[in-house]
């Protein structure tokens, strides 16, 4: 027997989405399930929040690191929480916002990527994974009307154009193609400002390193919420690379040297700033 | 009022089973075999993008002979099957035995219920730690369901291939030389009676592996891994220069 249209499975099998499939299965293990209810109040401070991100080109491919602390109002929730993820071989997404909901949309963005890779065969192509994640944060717009909302940043090696891109979002899930560099989260405009002075065309992949390394170390130093180089208990921001050879993290050794070059170099000149 | 002839449930089974091997039978061979450095899938197939092999989830492999729309459907249901599980529990939580169960569960429903069986044989590969911990099963088109040590042969005159590699594998053997085996004993996919074929090339293989440290090896946690044409020919080239 045929089914009643057997062409309309055709159309079905357009999107070959895991978030489709487990919104139509389960929809309960979503992020965007999470039913915060009707209430006047916000639950901005109820939850744990990540801080800064920061992206910029550099010559060959793309860099994003984060920083290690998560806050819960005036309280540090973590210090050692990691916000920089690799999405698939050659994409990074970095999270600010609240925390919980911006790991399990990591979690759902990193399966949606190896699902499509395994289902059609083939990657899918960088423009199409920002737009999936963008579908991700619309999403979650009731949430971040709650106070609950998260902003990724996205960046990822174009293996058609060979360029390393990035693009940033808002919380109603638009997508913007950001140029050099770009940074999110509550140090974002401390970063963004050390990023002007210290960006330049053709960086290298190492003096890329010690820029973002830099841009974070500016973002702590005026914005509570994000946490600096630890050197007592050893923690350095998460950086990751991502170029034609694929995503890559950078090792503990290299930041805690990147840092201490840093904080020798403020702590010699002496000055306020 | 039409009545219908009484067939015998026996009859009826066996038509099928019947009707399911011959379709199999006319697909060329699948092999998928363990050894030291892991699970080589190798199949004969003259498609670079119509895929018998494919990867399930981090550590599982499918292979398929048979009807093409039929067994790529399966694979894409274990895809989803894998992800679904991996996201709800924890990647470990994934198993090739889960997956073979469910396989068979599906397959000899479909067997027993639908007006034809599924013209297809798979196999589900879980590369371990170390080859004793490696799972190879094999899936029928009734539903069958059989744990495997070694190596299997599907489609085709598997008996004939099945014998030609008895000689060839062994465990301690690298990606190489299985492939190698696989790929020498793919020639008497004719069958025993008649002459072994001609060597296959890169261009009508498929190769794929699964590693058994792809952490350690590549960085990453799938173990699935194409082998390219280019990859294929220079294995095979080191037999010839060999011999």
């Amino acid at each position: 027997m045929l089914p009643e249209d057997a062409a309309a499975a055709i159309g079905r099998a357009a999107s070959t989405s895991f978030s489709d499939y487990i919104a139509a299965q389960n929809p309960a293990a979503l992020p965007s399930a999470r039913n915060a209810g009707n209430h006047a109040v916000s639950g901005a401070d109820l939850a744990p929040h990540a801080t800064t991100i920061v992206s910029l080109t550099y010559a060959g491919g793309v860099l994003m690191a984060g920083d290690r602390r998560a806050t819960m109002g005036n309280i540090i929730a973590s210090r050692h929480i990691e916000k920089v993820f690799p999405a698939d071989m050659f994409s990074v997404l970095g999270i600010a916002g609240s925390a919980g909901i911006a790991l399990d949309i990591t979690r759902l963005f990193q399966v949606e990527l190896e699902h499509y890779e395994k289902i059609e065969g083939t990657r899918m192509s960088l423009d199409g994974k920002a737009n999936r994640l963008a579908a991700m944060i619309r999403a979650n717009l009731p949430l971040a009307l709650q106070g609950l909302a998260v902003v990724p940043l996205f960046a990822g090696f174009d293996t058609t154009s060979r360029i390393g891109r990035l693009f940033s979002y808002d919380v109603t899930g638009g997508r913007y193609e950001e140029q050099e560099h770009h940074s999110v989260g509550s140090g974002s405009v401390f970063a963004r400002g050390a990023l002007k002075k210290l960006w330049k065309p053709n960086l290298g992949e190492d003096d890329a390193v010690k820029v973002a390394v830099e841009a974070l170390y500016d973002a702590a130093d005026d914005d509570s919420a994000t946490g600096g180089p630890d050197v007592v208990r050893q923690l350095w921001p998460v950086v990751y690379t991502v170029n034609g050879a694929g995503a890559r993290r950078i090792p503990e050794r290299s930041l805690a040297d990147a840092a201490g070059e840093i904080i020798a170099s403020r702590s010699v000149s002496g000055r306020e700033a | 009022m039409t009545q219908q002839f009484y067939v015998s449930p026996e009859q009826l089974m066996k038509d099928r089973a019947d009707f399911a091997r011959k379709g199999i039978a006319r697909g060329r061979s699948v092999v998928v075999l363990s050894c030291r450095e892991g699970i080589a899938l190798v199949a004969e197939n003259p498609s670079p993008s119509l895929h018998k092999l494919g990867e399930i989830y981090d550590r599982i492999a499918f292979a398929a002979v048979g009807k093409y729309n039929e067994f790529e459907s399966l694979r894409q249901a274990g895809v989803r099957y894998a992800d679904v599980r991996g996201y709800s529990y924890d990647r470990e939580d994934v198993t090739a035995r889960g997956l073979a169960s469910v396989y068979a569960q599906s397959l000899g429903a479909v067997f027993t219920a639908e007006s034809k069986p599924f013209e297809v044989e798979l196999a589900v590969a879980e590369v371990g730690a170390s080859i004793a911990q490696d799972h190879i099963y094999r899936l029928t088109f009734d539903g069958s369901i059989a744990d495997e040590t070694g190596f299997i042969v599907m489609g085709g005159q598997a008996d004939a291939v099945v014998n030609a590699l008895k000689g060839r594998w062994s465990a301690e053997q690298d990606f190489g030389d299985a492939i190698r085996a696989a790929v020498d004993s793919l020639r008497y996919d004719g069958g025993t009676t008649s002459e072994p074929k001609a060597h296959l090339g890169s261009k009508t293989l498929e190769v794929a592996v699964l590693d058994r440290d792809p952490l350690s090896a590549r960085g990453n946690v799938r173990a699935f891994r194409r082998v390219g044409a280019r990859e294929v020919d220079i294995m095979l080239d080191a037999d010839r220069a060999s011999l």
